[in-house]
């Protein structure tokens, strides 16, 4: 807006701080919470600034993991998270950008059947076809591995149509100019279409790694193996500690990490995706 | 280099549309075509059924002694610029020239000798490194031209390349198309719905319209002699005067419609006695006394070019729908109202059939 009004300025930046504070409090008190030692979260009055036991207690969940709940690690958990997550994400962008390819570029038959087939699974969340994946995985003797928690969700309708989308906006006379230029198919894929969809990709991938990390239910599923845990499953199971109770200051300090990666991501990621939205190519 | 021939050259699309209904013709070697036409009237399919971009459904096209139909556009040595430049975006200039290249297996140092040769006719010698998204449009079209060039092509093909072009930089680069077609020699098909670029550039025009080639031949042959109703009405700006007549009783002129004055120009004897089209360019009217006029036009309006002014007006004794444009000398005053006395030449009255809009000669 262009206007000039000061009261609306004031306005509508306080309503912008409100929303901030909502959103950052919870964090904050979460960060506070990691850095007390364990009865100041049991006394009643919850501490809003930040204590002295920060660094003991993320060694301590670092390296030997909730005692009291009998946990692993969490650095083990982070890194079967990473794990995952990039395995979910490279996976997505890969199966996804040459489906949408062969949709966009080739003509063969029942090429339309098959985008929509690809489409109308945008309506079957992995919650909904949970037991009959988890059937698959069991019989395929994937349980407990990093295949078993990526391999189930790496299709993806969503990317595929976004790649779609992107690829019917490319002129095309490029590819009509490339295949005069002599470029075969994979050589046009990979030689023009691939530079060209460097920033989708980009956007994609911190999506879709936020995705993976963020993966509750399928990994409680398929993993019986502690070592196979991942950390947003692994924060819950803290909270189940038999005859105890829950080591908030532990839990909060595995909570800050577990949100650490996504917001490197994000934070790492934002600069390419500016960079490429500065470029115009295209 | 080679020519170019279309033997019976048919295109139908799958939905059964006809695109092309057969077309025949050679192109020499070295030669410039030009082929003009409306839009729709399939002169773009055409140009990619040589490229290899539309199957060719009857029909044979011929690149030097070679049949071409089946070959892919790589395969036939022809090099295409397009109407939208189509330049790799996320590639420099050098490497939107040299992509062609690499992929045919050209060595390092004959790719670098012949892009620097291209950038230097070009001149894109300080571009090299820029992307195409850092250049302006005459500059993008130069590259797509230089992109052509490095291939030392048999052919080359354009479609519509000027059109995304400034009026200025289009009547510029229109001539620097021709200079390096003349200066490398090589045959080229050209595509344009704009007639100026068409006769400029043309050794020879094929105007199509509707699927057809209604006319092959040099642009004067064409200015001169048009074929039909459509090329005499296409070619030229602004368009010929179109009078429905009659031919006289003793042949010796032409009835316009409405007009007691008769034509004083005889028209070819294929005429017969019937119902014929008059054709008179509006440059080949001249303003005279009233006692030489052939034709009165009452003046409704004036468009003053400078150099020259286009009048628009009705037949002054003439029926319902008579409009006739004159172009005069720019010095002279012609006012709304006023009756303009025209005289024309006997050998630039065009006469057609008005039912086949052949040409009656």
């Amino acid at each position: 807006m262009v206007e000039n009004r000061p009261w609306l300025t004031v306005l509508s930046h306080a309503v912008l701080c409100l929303g901030v504070l909502v959103t950052a409090l919870p964090i904050w008190i979460a960060f506070v919470a990691s850095t007390h030692p364990s009865d100041s979260m049991l006394s009643g009055r919850t501490p809003l600034l930040p204590g002295g036991n920060m660094l003991e207690n993320y060694a301590t969940v670092l390296g030997t993991g909730v005692k009291a709940a009998g946990s692993i690690p969490v650095g083990t958990m982070l890194w079967n998270s990473l794990v995952m997550a990039l395995m979910i994400a490279v996976g997505k962008i890969a199966i996804s950008i040459i489906a949408a390819y062969a949709i966009v570029y080739f003509r063969f038959p029942l090429r339309k059947t098959c985008f929509w087939v690809i489409f109308i699974t945008l309506m079957l969340p992995v919650e909904v076809r949970i037991l009959p994946t988890f059937g698959v995985v069991a019989s395929l003797d994937m349980l407990n591995s990093y295949w078993g928690l990526s391999v189930p969700l790496i299709a993806s309708a969503t990317a595929t149509f976004l790649f779609r989308q992107f690829f019917l906006t490319v002129p095309e006379e490029l590819a009509e100019a490339a295949r005069i230029d002599g470029a075969g198919p994979l050589k046009f894929f990979r030689d023009i279409l691939l530079p060209l969809s460097r920033t989708n990709i980009a956007a994609l991938f911190v999506i879709l790694f936020i995705y993976g990390w963020n993966q509750y239910l399928w990994p409680l599923l398929v993993t019986t193996d502690e070592g196979f845990y991942t950390i947003v499953m692994g924060i819950q199971r803290m909270l189940q500690a038999e005859d105890a109770e829950p080591a908030w200051h532990e839990i909060m300090a595995t909570s800050m990490l577990a949100m650490l990666p996504p917001v490197l991501v994000v934070v790492f990621m934002q600069r390419l995706f500016v960079k490429g939205l500065i470029e115009q190519e295209k | 280099m080679a020519g170019l021939e279309f033997v019976g050259v048919r295109k139908t699309y799958p939905n059964g549309v006809q695109a092309i209904h057969g077309i025949d013709m050679a192109v020499a070697d070295g030669e410039f075509v030009v082929i003009v036409g409306p839009s729709g009237c399939g002169k773009s399919t055409l140009l990619r059924m040589v490229a290899g971009l539309e199957t060719v459904t009857e029909g044979e096209i011929r690149i030097g002694d070679n049949r071409v139909n089946e070959l892919e556009p790589a395969d036939r040595n022809i090099a295409m610029v397009f109407q939208n430049y189509a330049l790799y975006p996320h590639m420099s200039v050098f490497d939107n020239m040299a992509y062609g290249l690499r992929n045919r297996r050209t060595p390092r140092d004959e790719i670098a000798r012949r892009v620097a040769e291209a950038a230097g006719t070009l001149q894109l010698e300080g571009l090299l490194d820029r992307r195409p998204g850092q250049l302006s449009g005459g500059q993008r079209q130069r590259v797509a031209m230089g992109r052509a060039i490095v291939r030392e092509p048999e052919a080359f093909l354009f479609d519509e390349p000027l059109s995304n072009l400034d009026a200025k930089l289009r009547v510029q680069m229109r001539l620097e198309i021709k200079r390096l077609q003349r200066a490398l020699g090589t045959t080229s098909l050209y595509v344009t719905h704009d007639q100026v670029e068409a006769m400029t550039l043309a050794d020879r025009l094929i105007v199509m319209n509707a699927g057809v080639a209604e006319q092959i031949g040099t642009p004067l042959e064409i200015y001169d002699a048009p074929a039909t109703l459509f090329v005499a009405g296409f070619i030229g700006s602004p368009a010929m005067n179109f009078l429905p007549g009659t031919v006289a009783e003793d042949g010796s002129g032409a009835n316009l419609d409405g007009s007691e004055r008769t034509l004083p120009v005889a028209p070819p004897a294929s005429a017969g006695r019937g119902r014929i089209t008059v054709g008179i360019r509006p440059e080949h009217l001249e303003p005279v006394s009233r006692e030489e006029a052939v034709l009165e036009v009452v003046v409704e309006l004036v468009e003053a070019l400078g150099a020259d002014s286009l009048v628009h007006g009705q037949l002054a004794d003439g029926g319902e729908g008579m409009a006739v444009t004159v172009r005069v000398d720019g010095a002279r005053q012609v006012a709304a109202g006023e009756v303009l006395s025209l005289a024309v030449a006997p050998n630039h009255v065009h006469f057609f059939d008005p039912d086949s809009g052949n040409r009656l000669a």
